[in-house]
C-alpha cells in the first residue's frame, strides 16, 4: 500500500499528490512515469513523475480528472492509501548539452513539461516556458515554471488570462523575432504537439514530444501503447514516452487514443451514477 | 487387478455450447472414485519409462499407486517432492509429448491420465487440507529472484526449502506470470495458482510486487543490498507483431494485450472492473499456438459471432496442443489452415474492417523440419472482420538485458546460460525459464528454476568455502 502524505487542488479539475514511495524516489528521473492503481477491481493507470524528494522518499503526481480512475483518485485524501504504485517506468529524458530550450505545456502538459524545464533549468541552460490553458481558472504551476524559467509566457484560448490565443502563435513570434533554440520540449494535447512539431520542423529545431497512449503493464509486455515513429513500431513505456516530434505519426495516435472512449464514458457514467446514489440514500 | 481398458476414465467437462459464453473452468476433474479406476490402469512398470518423459523427474508410479490405495495425501507429498505446481502441471503440462508419450499403456489404447491424477491429487489436498508451514531454519544468506513466473517462483522455493532467505521481485501488481496474465480462467483458475503460490509462501519465500527490475533496482544494486547471488526469470513478455500495414488501426491486439486486459484486468467483468477490451463481431487470430487457441476461445467467450484462427501451414504443423484444438473446434472456433495476412485493411477513421489474406502451399521442409509454407499467386482474398489479435509468438523480456551491461545475450535478447548450472556471463547471476528459452512451457521453466537453485547453493557454498580458507 502506498501512503498519499499532502494533496492539493492545483485548479477546479487537477489535483496534486505527493505519495510515499521510497523505492520509486530513490531512481526517479525527469521523463520517467508511475503507473497505479487504486483498488484490486481498478485499471493501471500511467502518471508522470512531476517531482521527487529522495529524502522524504516520496514522488509527486498531478493529475487531471478526465474518468472514472482519475476522478476517484483526486477523491481520496491525506492519509489513505492506494493499492498499487509502481515505476519509474519509460526512459528519463535526455536533457545534456543544450544551452538554450523552450519548453512548452498545454494545459496538463504543463505538469508533465515542469521537471524537464526544472532540469534544463539545473543544468544551465536558457529556458523559455510557454505554457497555454483554456481559460484563467485553469492555469496552474506559474509560480513553479517561472521559478525556472528565464522568460515565461502565459497563453489563454479565451484570452482571460496571460496572452490571447494558443501556445504555438507565441512559439512562431519568438522565432519569428529571431529567438534561436537548440531543443524544444513540447508535452500536451497530441493536437497541439502535432502542431509544435510542424512548426519546429520548418525551422529545423530539434524537437522532443511526450506520447501518452493508452497503456496497460508500462512494461514493454503488451504492445498496447505502440506509436509509430519514423515508420517503426515503438513501445511509448520502454522506448518512450519521449520520442522526436518530427518522426512521430500523430495521426495515428491520435485515433488510437479514443479507442475505448465509449467503455470510458460508460464506467464514469456508473461510477457518478454510483455517487449520486450514496449521496441521496 | 490392473484396470484394462484401452481409454482414460472419462473426465466431466462443461458442455461445449454452454462453457463458449462463460470463464469457468472446461474440465471438472475426477472424483475420488474417478481418480482410483484411473490410477488403477498403471501397469506400475519396472522400468518406469514415464519419469524420463518429465521434466522434473516425479515419480509417477509411486504416488500413482498411491492414489489407487486412496491415500492422497501421501501422494500429494510425493509429487510436491519434485513439483511444487502440481495443480497448474496437471492442468497445462503438454503430457501428451512429456510423461504421457512413454507410458506403456499408450502403446495399445490410452496412456494412463498422468496429468489428470497429478492435477486430483494437488485439488483434492487444496481442498480438504491446510498448507503447513514447512519453513526451513534460515541460513541468513540472501538470494534475489527475479519475475515470479514458473521459473521464478520454482527457484525461489527450492532455495527457501534449503534455508536461503529469498525475495521475489515482481513486475507486476501480482506474481504468477504469464500464468496470470496470460493462461485464461477457464484452462487454470487464478484463484488455484494464488493458492500454490501461497503454498510457497509458506516455505518462507517473500514476494515484492510492483518491482521492475533493471528500473527501480539494478542487478548491480542487488548485491549492493546484500544478496549474495540473483536468479532472473523474467520470461518471454516481448509481443511480435507481423510487420504489415494496418496493424495499428484500432481493433488490432496482441495476444498479450488481450489476454492481459481480461486476465490479469478482469475485462471480462466490466464494468464492475474498469479495464475493457473490445471484441467484435467477426474476430481473426493469426497463429497456431496455445497462446492463439487461448485468445481465440476467450474472444468467442466474450461474445464474437465468428472467430477465425489464421495459420500459414496446416493442422499438422499446429503447435497448439492437441486437446486444445479439440476444445477449440467444439467450441465453434473456425480454422483457416495455409492461410497468411498480408494487410489489415480499416475504415476512414481507423479502425479495422478486414484483413486482406494469401493462400499458401507446403514447400520444402525448413531449418525446423517443418515444411515451409509459400504464398499461392494471386489467391488473395479478404475476410471480414472487425478484430485482428496478432499471436505469432514473443521474444524473451528486454528490460534487465538492456540495463545490464555485463549480462551475454543471443540473437533473439535470450540470456546466455551455461546450460548444466543456467550461470550467466556475470558472476553470481542465473537464469532460465522462457529468458532464456524464448516461449517454451512451464514445466521447462519450472526445470530450469530448479536446476538452478541446485547451482546457486553450490556457489554460495564454494564462496563461502573459499572466503573461510583466506580467514
Ligand atoms: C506516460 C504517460 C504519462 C501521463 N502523465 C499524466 C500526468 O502526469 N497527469 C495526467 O493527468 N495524466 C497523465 N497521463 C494520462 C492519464 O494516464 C490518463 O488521463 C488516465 O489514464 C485517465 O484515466 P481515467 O480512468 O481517469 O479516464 P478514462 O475514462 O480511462 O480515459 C479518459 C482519457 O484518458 C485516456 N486514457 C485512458 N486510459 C489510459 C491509460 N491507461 N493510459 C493513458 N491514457 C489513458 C483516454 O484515451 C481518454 O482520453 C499520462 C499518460 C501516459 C501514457
Ligand atoms: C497464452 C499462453 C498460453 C500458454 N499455455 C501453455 C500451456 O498450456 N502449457 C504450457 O506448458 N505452457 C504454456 N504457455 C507457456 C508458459 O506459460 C511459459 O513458458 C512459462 O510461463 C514461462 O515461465 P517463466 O517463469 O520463464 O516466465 P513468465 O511466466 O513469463 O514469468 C516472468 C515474470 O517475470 C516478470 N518480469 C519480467 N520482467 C521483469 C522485471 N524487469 N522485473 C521484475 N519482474 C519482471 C513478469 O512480469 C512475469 O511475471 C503459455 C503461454 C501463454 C502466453
Ligand atoms: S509435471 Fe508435467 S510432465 Fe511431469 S508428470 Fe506432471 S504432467 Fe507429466
Ligand atoms: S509407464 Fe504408464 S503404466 Fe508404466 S508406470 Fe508409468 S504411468 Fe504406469
Ligand atoms: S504498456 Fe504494454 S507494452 Fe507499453
Amino acid at each position: 500500500m502506498f501512503k498519499i502524505v499532502r494533496k492539493e487542488v492545483l485548479n477546479p479539475s487537477v489535483k496534486l499528490m505527493e505519495i510515499e514511495a521510497p523505492y520509486v524516489a530513490r531512481k526517479a528521473q525527469p521523463g520517467q512515469f508511475i503507473i497505479f492503481r487504486i483498488n484490486e477491481e481498478g485499471e493501471r493507470v500511467p502518471l508522470t513523475i512531476a517531482d521527487y524528494d529522495r529524502d522524504r522518499g516520496t514522488v509527486t503526481i498531478i493529475f487531471q480528472e478526465v474518468g472514472k480512475t482519475t476522478k476517484m483518485l483526486g477523491s481520496l485524501n491525506e492519509g489513505d492509501e492506494i493499492l498499487d504504485f509502481v515505476g519509474p517506468l519509460g526512459v528519463p529524458s535526455h536533457l545534456e548539452g543544450y544551452r538554450k530550450a523552450a519548453v512548452i505545456g498545454g494545459g496538463l502538459g504543463t505538469a508533465i513539461a515542469y521537471p524537464q524545464a526544472k532540469k534544463l533549468h539545473e543544468l544551465g541552460a536558457e529556458v523559455d516556458s510557454i505554457i497555454g490553458f483554456r481559460n484563467r481558472e485553469l492555469v496552474i504551476l506559474e509560480k513553479e515554471m517561472k521559478a525556472v524559467s528565464d522568460n515565461l509566457y502565459i497563453t489563454t484560448d479565451d484570452g482571460s488570462y496571460g496572452q490571447k490565443g494558443f501556445v504555438t502563435e507565441v512559439l512562431k513570434d519568438l522565432l519569428d523575432q529571431g529567438k534561436q533554440y537548440d531543443l524544444v520540449i513540447a508535452i500536451g494535447p497530441l493536437v497541439m504537439m502535432k502542431a509544435v512539431s510542424e512548426l519546429t520542423k520548418k525551422y529545423g529545431i530539434k524537437t522532443i514530444v511526450s506520447m501518452n497512449p493508452i497503456m496497460i503493464d508500462g512494461t514493454g509486455m503488451c504492445g498496447g501503447c505502440r506509436v509509430t515513429v519514423d515508420g517503426k513500431i515503438r513501445f511509448a513505456c520502454v522506448d518512450g514516452p519521449d520520442f522526436d516530434g518530427h518522426l512521430v505519426d500523430f495521426d495515428e495516435a491520435i485515433r488510437r487514443q479514443s479507442m475505448y472512449r465509449k467503455e470510458e464514458r460508460q464506467a464514469l457514467e456508473e461510477y457518478e451514477c454510483r455517487l449520486r446514489g450514496v449521496q441521496n440514500a | 487387478m490392473p484396470n484394462m481398458s484401452l481409454n482414460k476414465t472419462k473426465m466431466p467437462e462443461q458442455d461445449p455450447n454452454v462453457r463458449n459464453r462463460n470463464f469457468f473452468e472446461v474440465a471438472l476433474g475426477y472424483t475420488e472414485e474417478m481418480a482410483i479406476e484411473e490410477a488403477k490402469r498403471c501397469l506400475q512398470c519396472k522400468t518406469k519409462p514415464c519419469i524420463e518423459g518429465c521434466p522434473v523427474n516425479i515419480n509417477i508410479p509411486g504416488f500413482i499407486k498411491l492414489v489407487a490405495e486412496g491415500r492422497f495425501e501421501e501422494a500429494y507429498d510425493l509429487v510436491r517432492e519434485s513439483n511444487a505446481l502440481p495443480a497448474i502441471c496437471g492442468r497445462v503440462c503438454p503430457q501428451e509429448t512429456q510423461c504421457e508419450m512413454f507410458c506403456v499403456r499408450a502403446k495399445k489404447g490410452e496412456a494412463v491420465g498422468i496429468g489428470r491424477l497429478e492435477r486430483f491429487v494437488a485439488d483434492w489436498y487444496l481442498a480438504n487440507r491446510k498448507p503447513k508451514d514447512e519453513k526451513a531454519e534460515s541460513n541468513g544468506i540472501k538470494v534475489a529472484v527475479i519475475g515470479s513466473g514458473p521459473a521464478g517462483l520454482t527457484c525461489a522455493g527450492e532455495l527457501a526449502k534449503m534455508g536461503y532467505d529469498v525475495t521475489v521481485f515482481e513486475a507486476f501488481h501480482v506474481p504468477g506470470g504469464v500464468l496470470m496474465y496470460g493462461i485464461p480462467e477457464f484452462r487454470l483458475p487464478k484463484a488455484l495458482v494464488q493458492k500454490e503460490i501461497d503454498v510457497l509462501k509458506r516455505l518462507g519465500v517473500e514476494i515484492k510486487t510492483n518491482m521492475v527490475i533493471g528500473k527501480v533496482l539494478s542487478l548491480d544494486e542487488l548485491f549492493e543490498e546484500g544478496f549474495e547471488a540473483i536468479f532472473i526469470g523474467t520470461g518471454a513478455g516481448l509481443p511480435n507483431f507481423l510487420g504489415i500495414p494496418g496493424e495499428n488501426l484500432n481493433g488490432v491486439y496482441s495476444a498479450n494485450e488481450f489476454l492481459t486486459r481480461i486476465n490479469l484486468m478482469k475485462a471480462y467483468r466490466f464494468p464492475e472492473c474498469d479495464t475493457p477490451v473490445k471484441v467484435g463481431k467477426n474476430v481473426a487470430v493469426v497463429g497456431g499456438g496455445n497462446v492463439a487457441m487461448d485468445a481465440a476461445r476467450s474472444a468467442k467467450r466474450l461474445g464474437a459471432e465468428n472467430v477465425y484462427i489464421v495459420y500459414r501451414r496446416s493442422e499438422a504443423e499446429m503447435p497448439a496442443r492437441v486437446e486444445e484444438v479439440h476444445h477449440a473446434r467444439e467450441e465453434g472456433i473456425i480454422f483457416r489452415f495455409l492461410t497468411n495476412p498480408v494487410r489489415i485493411i480499416g475504415t476512414e477513421d481507423g479502425w479495422v474492417k478486414g484483413m486482406e489474406c494469401i493462400e499458401m502451399e507446403l514447400g520444402e521442409p525448413d531449418s525446423s523440419g517443418r515444411r515451409r509454407p509459400v504464398p499461392k499467386e494471386g489467391s488473395n482474398f479478404i475476410i471480414d472482420v472487425d478484430t485482428v489479435i496478432v499471436a505469432i509468438g514473443q521474444s524473451p523480456n528486454p528490460l534487465v538485458t538492456s540495463t545490464t551491461r555485463d549480462l551475454e545475450t543471443n540473437r533473439w535478447g535470450g540470456i546466455v546460460v551455461d546450460e548444466k548450472t543456467g550461470a550467466t556471463s556475470k558472476p553470481g547471476v542465473f537464469a532460465g525459464g522462457d529468458a532464456v528459452t524464448g516461449a517454451a512451457t512451464v514445466i521447462l521453466a519450472m526445470g530450469a528454476g530448479k536446476k538452478a537453485a541446485k547451482s546457486i547453493d553450490r556457489y554460495l557454498k564454494s564462496k563461502r568455502e573459499q572466503s573461510q580458507e583466506q580467514k
